[in-house]
Formats: structure tokens, sequence, C-alpha cells
């Protein structure tokens, strides 16, 4: 395996490598988003979690689709499942919700599995179709009156706000970002590890030339299924905190346009990078808001024109742009 | 009495199955044209049809504004194929995949901005009357079904007999030797585009009577129509307008006598992963061997 993915690596050599990751800086916006806790409160704490959680689903999908060359257009299901998962957990079992969470990450790795092993078999446009269908359909089985006990049907479940533990002088507000930023710090630094590795390589390996890889010695069915996993993972566990947010889950919160959303977010960050996820969780978090204001139809409309212009004008998205003007910076430094 | 329902079923499902194989028939138009699937059909054919709506609203005939809101869907679609999807040419599936589904949100939400998100009844042109219509088929369905039928034949046609149909077919399977032949493939393209939207639009004025007008009534039917057109062979027009038919049944048997009408959806994505797993080329479609 390792000699494979470093013949890969060696297949990519010409292509641009990750940039090293700054720790200081990385730090220091950690630190500022916890100081957020103290500084803001209620609504403004739950849009930073909700934040949160959306930059954990770019992330997972950007895997999937920027890294290993998987288009999905059906996420929504996977952050539905996490959310499900989760309430039902909490809700019917009376589970705390920090075995939830990493249960929803199992339950959503599984079923990511089970969709991604057929998936297998399609290549771009199909897959892309395949989990349109399941993006679109998800709501739906959601519904399914057989499912009602677990899922509470069309009414949903409603879910407690968790608490601080030990008796720490917090509010469950402060307490539930500060939990949602630990575990996104988590996630994050889970991902640069899954990239900067050999499997990494080896993902993006498959996404620029499946056949060179496979020749090379990648296991591409192997290395397909399991990004598809970690991905819905990823998006799974992002549902969860989600849910735990809203304190609430409903079929009509996870339709399609929820998965378009998320590849809107993808676009917008950046495809095949890691830090535009936060861009485009701020970007499908709040720019909604500010269209609605125009009309209630507009927000879709605003990222249909977003995602059409982006793709024509800056198609590495805002961590394109930004690597493109710290070059410049850097090389009008040397002269 | 249950065969009497189950014929109803039946009829029932070729008739939403005649819609299915019209939007097929656009998604396959648009595949042999270009290799791309068209995420925003199902929208398209919708925005046409509240032109449809608004047309009649405004005093027009029904068949006025039938003809018109096919010439303009048609308009429409040449439109879009020269100003978002020919830049495009060169460009990755995946920027593709996603100008598709921008173009889908923006159709969704300019509909739901200029004629109102709440439901609207759509006329049809079939009167309950009529001649044809008998116990087991209302008037609706037995037009569906024969509209749907006229636009296979007409399509047909078009292709196998007219010179055009000809250049089209050519420019769409090899446009390096049809330029060199001085065929205009550019333009071609825009027809190939025009054409589906005006097929879109007529399958969008059919299942209105039906499902009611709103934003997001042809969602579900894109799902269906994509499951028609792969059974079918996505590079097939016969077989998507076949594969058409045959989900429109599937889904109405099934509904009614397996999984129950919640579930109906469901069918169709089982249906697309299942063709796309075990019979990738569909009934009627060819292997692509793909040279290194």
């Amino acid at each position: 395996m390792n000699r494979a993915s470093a013949l890969a690596g060696n297949f990519q050599a010409g292509v641009r490598s990750p940039a090293p990751v700054r720790w200081p800086w990385v730090a220091a916006l950690v630190v500022l988003a916890a100081l957020l806790a103290f500084i803001a409160k209620g609504y403004v704490l739950f849009q930073g979690s909700m934040l949160l959680s959306y930059a954990i689903a770019l992330v997972g999908l950007n895997l999937l689709t920027g890294y290993n060359g998987q288009i999905s257009l059906g996420h929504g299901a996977f952050y539905a499942i996490g959310a499900y998962t989760t309430a039902i957990l909490m809700d019917k079992g009376g589970v705390p919700y920090w075995v939830g969470l990493p249960a929803a990450g199992m339950v959503s790795l599984g079923v990511g599995y089970a969709f991604g092993r057929p998936a297998l078999k399609l290549q771009g446009l199909y897959l892309a179709l395949a989990t349109f269908a399941l993006g679109v359909v998800a709501p739906q089985l959601l519904k399914y009156k057989h499912l009602e006990p677990w899922t509470g049907g069309v009414g949903g479940i409603v879910l407690n706000k968790p608490e601080a533990p030990f008796g720490l002088p917090l509010s469950a507000d402060q307490w539930f970002y500060l939990f949602t930023l630990a575990v996104t710090v988590v996630m994050f630094v889970l991902a640069r590890n899954l990239i900067d590795s050999g499997s990494g390589r080896a993902l993006r390996a498959i996404r620029d030339h499946e056949m060179a890889a496979e020749s090379m010695g990648v296991d591409n069915r192997h290395h397909k299924s399991m990004a598809f996993a970690l991905s819905a993972a990823f998006t799974g566990v992002a549902g969860a905190l989600s849910a735990l947010a809203v304190q609430f889950v409903s079929p009509d919160s996870f339709t399609m346009f929820l998965s378009i959303s998320l590849i809107v977010g993808v676009v917008v960050g950046g495809i095949g990078t890691l830090w535009g996820a936060l861009f485009g969780a701020a970007f499908i978090m709040f720019v909604p808001a500010v269209a609605e204001k125009v009309s209630k139809d507009a927000a879709w409309g605003v990222y249909g024109v977003v995602l059409i212009l982006f793709i024509f004008v800056m198609p590495g998205g805002v961590m394109g742009l930004l690597n493109r003007v710290s070059d410049r910076i850097r090389r009008d430094d040397r002269r | 009495m249950t065969m009497e329902i189950f014929l109803q079923q039946l009829i029932a499902g070729l008739s939403t199955g005649g819609i299915y194989a019209c939007v097929a028939l656009a998604l396959v138009m648009i595949y042999q044209a270009t290799h791309h699937v068209n995420f925003a059909q199902g929208e398209m054919a919708m925005f046409s049809t509240f032109l449809a709506w608004a047309m009649i609203q405004a005093g027009l005939p029904y068949w006025v504004a039938f003809f018109a809101t096919v010439l303009l869907s048609f308009v429409l679609g040449a439109a879009i194929e020269f100003v978002v999807i020919r830049p495009l040419h060169r460009a990755p599936e995946l920027n593709v995949v996603v100008v598709f589904i921008g173009l889908l949100v923006i159709f969704h939400s300019v509909a739901g901005w200029l004629f109102g998100t709440q439901i609207k009844e759509f006329p049809t042109p079939f009167a309950k009357d009529a001649w044809y219509a008998t116990r087991l088929m209302s008037a609706h369905q037995v037009g569906t079904i024969f509209v749907a039928l006229c636009l296979v034949a007409a399509l047909f046609t078009f292709f196998r007999h007219t010179t055009l149909g000809l250049t089209l077919r050519a420019a769409a399977q090899n446009p390096a030797s049809s330029r060199l032949l001085g065929i205009h493939v550019g333009r071609l393209l825009m027809l190939g585009w025009g054409l589906a939207a005006a097929i879109g639009a007529v399958a969008g004025m059919m299942v209105a009577p039906v499902v009611y007008l709103d934003p997001g009534m042809m969602v579900g039917i894109l799902i269906y129509a994509f499951a028609g057109a792969l059974i079918g062979g996505i590079d097939n027009p016969v077989g998507a307008v076949v594969g058409g038919f045959l989900v429109g049944v599937l889904e109405n048997l099934i509904g009614t006598y397996v999984v129950g009408t919640e579930l109906k959806l469901s069918v169709a994505l089982v249906l697309i992963v299942g063709v796309l797993v075990v019979r990738p080329a569909g009934l009627f479609g060819r292997r692509i061997v793909q040279r290194v």
C-alpha cells in the first residue's frame, strides 16, 4: 500500500501540492472563535454552531468531490441520516448527545459505504444522477409511515438542548457552541491528515487519472468506496450537530435543496481545498438570509447565479482567489 | 373489480409514462448532442408551463397559448445553449453539472418569484365528455398518450427522414468531421437544445392538469424521466420512450400493489441505481468502449 501511494505521489508530482498549514494562524483562528462564545450570545452562537456544522459537511463533500472527483448531488441525505441517528438515539434510546454524535458518524459511514460500493460502477455523470435521485428521495423515505414510530413522520422529533457538564459556568448556548468548535477542530485535523497521507495522494491520483492510478498499484475500488464512506461520515457528524443546534429534525429540512446548498458551498469555497469549507459555510449560512429580504424565492436565484458565475469567473472559489493573491504578493516581495 | 383496478392503474401508468417518455426524450436529445445530462430539464419545462398559464390567464385560447409556449421554449432552450452551455465546451464534468444545477435553481426561483409559489390549476385541452373518453380512461389520459406518441413519431421522422435531422445526428456524433463537411455544428446544437426545451414544455403542459402547477412540480417527474432514459439507454430515443412508458406503468403498479404511494419515488431511485449497476447501457443502448 505504501509503495503504491508513493508511486501515486510521483504521478502527482506535476500538480501543485497542498500548501503547508500555518499552525500559528490556525491556533489564533481557533482561539478567536472560542472567544466569540464569551462575547456573543443566543442567536449569534446558534448561527456560529450552524456555520461550523456546514463547514464539516462541506469538508466531507469536498473529500469526495474535490479530492476524489466523484460528484455527489445528494449529500443532504447523509446530513439527514446523521441528524436522524442522533435524534432517534437521544429520543428513543435516551443516550447522551456525546454518544449520539459519533454514532451518527458511524451510521453514516456504513450507509455511505453501502451506497458507495455499487456506485463504484458509476462514472462521473451517472453518479451525479444517482446521488441526485438519492437527494430527492430522502425526505420521502423519512416520511414513510412504517418508519414513523422512530422518525416521528412529518412531525419530526424535538430534542433537548445539551447542558454544560461538570458544573461549568457556561450557558447551554455557550457550551454547545464550544463543543461544536471542538468537534470542528477534530474533523479538520482528521481531514488534513487524510489528505496529506498516502491515501490522500491516492485519492487525488484517482481523480486526475483513474487508469494511471490503477496501473501504479492504487486499489481504486477500496479508495473510492472508502472516500464515499468517509465523506458520508463527515456529513453525518455535521448533520448530527445541526440537529442538536436546531433541537428539532423533520423531513422537510432535508430536501434536495439542502444537497444543492452543499454543492454551492463547495464551489464557492473552492473545489479541492480544505479551508474553503469555512467560506462556503459562511456563504450558505448568511447569503440566503440577505437574499430573502428581496423575495422569499430570491435566495435560490442568488445561489444559481453565484454558482454559474463562480464556474465561469472563479472556478477555484474563494480559496483559489486567495491563493492567487498570496502568490502574487510573494512574487512581488522577491523582486 | 380487482381486474378493473388493475387496468385503471395500468392505463394511468401509461398516461404518466407518456409524460416521462417526453421528458426522457428531451434528456436523450441533449445527451446525444453534447454528452451532458441536463439536470435543469424539469425546471425548464415547469417554467414553460408557467408561461402557458400566464398566457391563458391573459385570455388567449388554449391552443394558441400552447403553440406560443412551445415556440418560446424553443427560443429559450437555444439561447441557454448559446449563452451558458457553449462556453463550457471543454470544461470538466463537475463544472458542467454544477452549471446545470445553477440553472435548475434559477428557473425554480424565478418561477416562484414571477408567478408565486401557491399551487395553481392548469386547464386540459381534452374535454371531459369527449367521444374518446371511456370508463377506464379519462379524456386527458387518452390525450396525453396520443400527444406523446405524436411527438415520438414526429421526432423519429425528423431524425430518420429529413436532411436536417441527419446533419443534427452527424454533428452530435462526430463534430470534427461534420465541421469539415461544412455543417455548422454550433447552430445545430442550439437547434437540439431548442427542441429539447420544446418537448419539455409539451410534457409540462400535459402533466400540469394532473399534478397541478407549482414550482416544485417537475422535480419528481425528472427523476422518473432519468429512470426511463437510463432503462432505455440514454443514447437511444426509441429506448427512452419505451423506458418512459415502462417506468410510468411500473411506478403505478408497484405503488398500488407493493410499496404504497408514499414510496413511489424510491422505486425510481432503485430503478436508476439498479439499471446503472446491472446494465449500464440500458435495454437498447450501445456499450461504449473507450480507447485509452
